[in-house]
């Protein structure tokens, strides 16, 4: 089968490390990722089932893998050789349209009784990621033994696979699992969002998801997003932001949203009050940094994208008493009127309300791999938020 | 010799290319065959004895019993002063307000009064800085008065500070300085730059607080007062005096100092600027090309050092004191005099080339914000009758109206131009949704008070000021200007004169009438 397949090798990750840093993507064409054809994955027992891919998102962290850029956290929990790919929609034997839902928690790994999140449903933070009849892998997409969607066939635990109404495209499909981290990123950010100032940082694909989930479920008083680029202001306005700015501009829109002083000189450097509740959409050095100076005493910081290695001063957060709280994935969700709903359940719900479908800007060939890879790197600046493979007219898919 | 009138010239093929003053900077241009230059009337003789000038005014002023009259011991005097941002330059030592309260604070002294207070009359401005105030009264003033707290900058937000003294028949609120209202005698020490200033407007404005400016610094009023540099067809003006006389029946005695300037902006080597280009001799050439080429290669930081750094020459053509109105009368026709300049009909196409300075960026920085009032506040304004452009005309200013904040003394100008002209250009809009925010921001208060920062609602006056011309107009266009910024404002930008007056064709038809208000120095357009 044809697949993009990343392998150990450190002197292609070496490599892959200085390309990204000079042009973000650019890891793709002299890093561990390779176009390959390969033996299909095995099905491990027959509570998996094989998927066809159709459509396959790429996501920052995939784009951080490929760049070398991701952190060494990740080491012991992935295996290789993998395939990327965990935002997928895809197709069963039986033609039945599911989308994925990547965690590879206890239930995958066979793993009986289940850790105490996977037995409440909770498999983004189950805690037997490397134990069981696979290999480690934190997800589908990461470990050597499933494959990932950006090939033509993966396999598939039935406990990951979600069904697609006939309603939805494979567009607005594609979306749900990028939308479900955001979903959890946005309750995290309750109670203290509801009727509070609420600043998301970033409106790439986590960012704008994130909006959208925040009007839904939260009533923020007001949400000011920092965005970079003008589609994104755009999209963030439609999806719910009552302020767009610049990112160098937000810190002074906190500001004055909530009438509070500034700190030290009249140039903008932190404040004294700040927002009830920030969510850091972007996971960088400079993006933590501003969380944290625009994030009110006793206020709470969420993370949805994902952080690498990062040097902060976290004075602020023990001056300030800030709560910083990480946002991976997805499993089950405590609601606002006290009741649990799977996050992916949420996910196909808001894709459908918000129209997130137009999120998806633009597909690729496997064939064109590096140029869809450095299109995703370079997503906000060219114009697109989500970049996704599109598989459904791929030739080997039909083959097996 | 007796200085040359204002004059309109027609330009021909052999009329030299016009100066534009262009920010930190100036430009060249050929303004196409047919086009109308106005030049201001050369400056007025100066006072052959100014110190003798004050001291006749001061014993013999109009409608007004003589100042030393009106000072007793144990009586409380306040001396209130306009601010920083006149005169424009700010003119070299002796200041006039150093020259008159000097000769006040000697017939006070004379009369055994030792309750005096100075104010800073700002408003809503800026606190003036220690040099700044050593510089426009004196040093001699400043070390007797300012460490003892007798001379301080207003302070509008200060509730205690503050004075209600009642309503206008319009229902306005009257609210000045506390110290002002309640001394047995306010002398207000008044620079006349341009018809706009002084009156009633010196103390209703210059010791109010938001509480009153709100009544007539407000869309509805900028756009009745046509222009507000001529008092008899301004609501500015109108609310003003309605005002004065709230303060005159609450016993509030003022005795009115105004003074009036000649127009001589520029010292040497600069001086060539304010000349009409065909009189400019050899030197006046090379002074352009050589000033012109090194400020090229000038960093902004210095141009905008050096340019600051400029001291007019202007001195005093007139000082009148007494009675608030009757003295205005008599300042405002000497204004008149020195600016006014009859022009024959509107213009489709009016030009403008904008200085480094307005009232509002002295020792600061021009952001775009203070382009537009400048531009659409106070060039267009410069007129009595009717505008100098047509209704539905395009004004063409050249300034390069760099995206840049001072972040000291314009921090509520930053969030003005960031998130409310992200939003909207439309003063009415702006003035509903955002200026009581901005007004009651605890930050830009604190900032206002403590440190020199304007007011919070001040970026909404400048926005405010413009708000006639917003509405007269059927396109304003910068030249030079930095795109971006340019687009902010609602503006469109252009590389070259010859790219606006072709983009202004748009707009106002082919063969259009083109008029470039050649100014500084100042002048007001009679347009008939």
């Amino acid at each position: 089968m044809k697949a993009l397949r990343f392998e150990r090798s450190l002197p292609r990750f070496a490599a892959a490390r200085v390309a990204g840093a000079w042009a973000p993507g650019r890891g793709a064409a002299v890093g561990p990722l390779r176009l390959a054809d390969i033996d299909p994955p095995r099905l491990p027992d027959g509570s998996w089932q094989r998927v066809r891919p159709r459509l396959a998102g790429i996501c920052g962290s995939d784009l951080a893998t490929i760049d070398g850029a991701s952190s060494r956290w990740f080491e012991p929990i992935v295996s290789f050789p993998f395939v990327p790919g965990h935002e997928v929609v895809g197709d069963l034997d039986d033609g039945t349209r599911v989308v994925l839902e990547p965690v590879l928690g206890c239930g995958p790994r066979g793993i009986t009784p289940p850790c105490a999140a996977c037995a409440g449903r909770d498999v983004g933070r189950c805690t037997n990621i490397t134990a069981g009849h696979l290999e480690p892998g934190l997800q589908t997409g990461y470990c050597c033994d499933t494959g990932g969607g950006w090939s033509t066939v993966l396999v598939a635990h039935e406990s990951q696979l979600h069904l697609v109404p006939d309603t939805l495209s494979d567009e607005a499909a594609v979306m749900v699992e990028p939308t479900a981290c955001a979903i959890r990123g946005a309750l995290a950010a309750l109670p203290l969002a509801d009727n509070g100032v609420v600043t998301v940082i970033g409106a790439g694909t986590l960012g704008l998801c994130t909006i959208a989930a925040l009007a839904r479920w939260a009533s923020p008083r007001e949400l000011i997003v920092g965005a970079k680029h003008p589609h994104q202001r755009t999209l963030a306005r439609d999806l719910g932001a009552t302020l767009v700015v610049n990112p160098d501009e937000l810190r002074r829109a906190v500001r004055r949203s909530r009438g509070s002083l500034m700190v030290g000189e009249c140039t903008a450097t932190r404040l004294a009050g700040g927002a009830d509740v920030t969510l850091d959409c972007v996971g960088s050095e400079e993006s933590l940094t501003e969380a944290l100076a625009i994030t009110r005493p006793g206020g709470r910081i969420v993370m949805i994208g994902m952080p690498g290695t990062v040097t902060v001063d976290l004075t602020p957060l023990w001056q300030r008493g800030i709560e910083l709280v990480g946002a991976y994935a997805y499993g089950t969700e405590s609601m606002p009127d006290h009741g649990q709903r799977r996050t992916f359940d949420l996910a196909f719900e808001l894709v459908a309300e918000a129209g997130l479908d137009r999120l998806v800007s633009t597909t690729y060939p496997l064939d064109r791999y590096r140029d869809a890879l450095a299109h995703a790197a370079e997503a906000g600046s060219r114009g697109a938020v989500k970049v996704a493979f599109d598989l459904r007219k791929e030739k080997e898919r039909d083959w097996l | 010799m007796s200085p040359r009138p204002g004059f309109v010239l027609e330009v021909d093929r052999s009329t030299p290319p016009t100066l534009f003053m262009h920010g930190e900077g100036f430009r060249l241009e050929q303004l196409p065959v047919g086009s109308r230059v106005i030049y201001a009337p050369e400056a007025l003789p100066l006072l052959r004895d100014p110190s003798e000038a004050i001291r006749q005014a001061l014993l013999h002023p109009v409608d007004a019993d003589p100042l030393p009259s009106m000072l007793f011991p144990g009586m409380k005097l306040t001396i209130a002063f306009d601010d920083i941002s006149l005169p424009l330059p700010p003119m070299r030592r002796p200041d006039a307000r150093q020259r008159v309260i000097e000769a006040v604070l000697d017939l006070a002294a004379a009369a055994g009064v030792d309750d005096v207070h100075l104010i800073a009359a700002l408003a809503l401005h800026r606190r003036m800085t220690e040099a700044e105030l050593r510089h426009a009264l004196g040093d001699r003033i400043y070390d007797a008065f300012a460490p003892r707290g007798a001379l301080y900058n207003h302070d509008a937000e200060d509730p205690d500070a503050m004075a209600f003294l009642g309503e206008t028949d319009k229902g306005e609120e009257v609210e000045i300085s506390r110290r002002a209202a309640e001394s047995d005698l306010l002398v207000y020490v008044n620079i006349n730059l341009v018809a706009m200033d002084g009156g009633h407007k010196s103390t209703a404005t210059g010791l109010s607080s938001y509480r009153s400016l709100r009544h007539h610094h407000n869309v509805a009023t900028m756009r009745k007062s046509r222009s507000f540099m001529d008092q008899h067809r301004s609501e500015l003006h109108s609310s003003n005096w309605r005002m004065g006389e709230v303060i005159r029946k609450a016993g509030v005695k003022i005795f009115q100092i105004e003074t009036t300037l000649n127009n001589d902006t520029f010292p040497k080597p600069f001086d060539f600027l304010q000349k009409r280009e065909w009189e400019w001799t050899a030197r006046d050439r090379m002074t352009f090309l050589a000033s012109s080429k090194s400020l090229a290669r000038t960093p902004e930081r210095v141009k905008r050092s050096i340019f600051q750094s400029i001291q007019a020459p202007h001195d005093l053509t007139g000082v009148t004191a007494g009675e608030v109105e009757a003295v205005h009368r008599i300042t405002t026709a000497k204004v008149m005099e020195q600016q006014l300049v009859v022009v024959e009909g509107q213009t489709d196409i009016l030009t403008l080339g904008l200085p480094y300075i307005g009232p509002y960026n002295v020792n600061s920085v021009m952001n775009p914000i203070l382009v537009m009032c400048l531009g659409l506040g106070y060039f267009f304004n410069m007129y009595k009758e009717r505008p100098l452009v047509r209704e539905g005309g395009v004004l063409i200013m050249s300034h390069p109206t760099p995206w840049e904040f001072h972040p000291v003394h314009h921090p509520s100008y930053i969030d003005f131009f960031e998130q409310v002209l992200s939003e909207t250009t439309d003063p009415i809009e702006i003035e509903k949704r955002f200026e009581r925010s901005f007004a009651e921001d605890e930050w830009y208060r604190h900032l206002y008070r403590t440190g020199h920062a304007y007011h919070g609602v001040h970026p909404f006056y400048m926005w405010y000021w413009g708000s006639h011309a917003l509405e007269h107009l059927g396109g304003v266009i910068v030249v030079g200007g930095d795109p971006k910024a340019v687009r902010r404002l609602g503006f469109k930008p252009a590389s070259t004169l010859r790219d606006a007056l072709e983009m202004a064709e748009d707009v106002v038809g082919r063969d259009p009438s083109i008029t470039h208000l050649h100014a500084p120095p100042l002048l007001m357009a009679q347009v008939t």
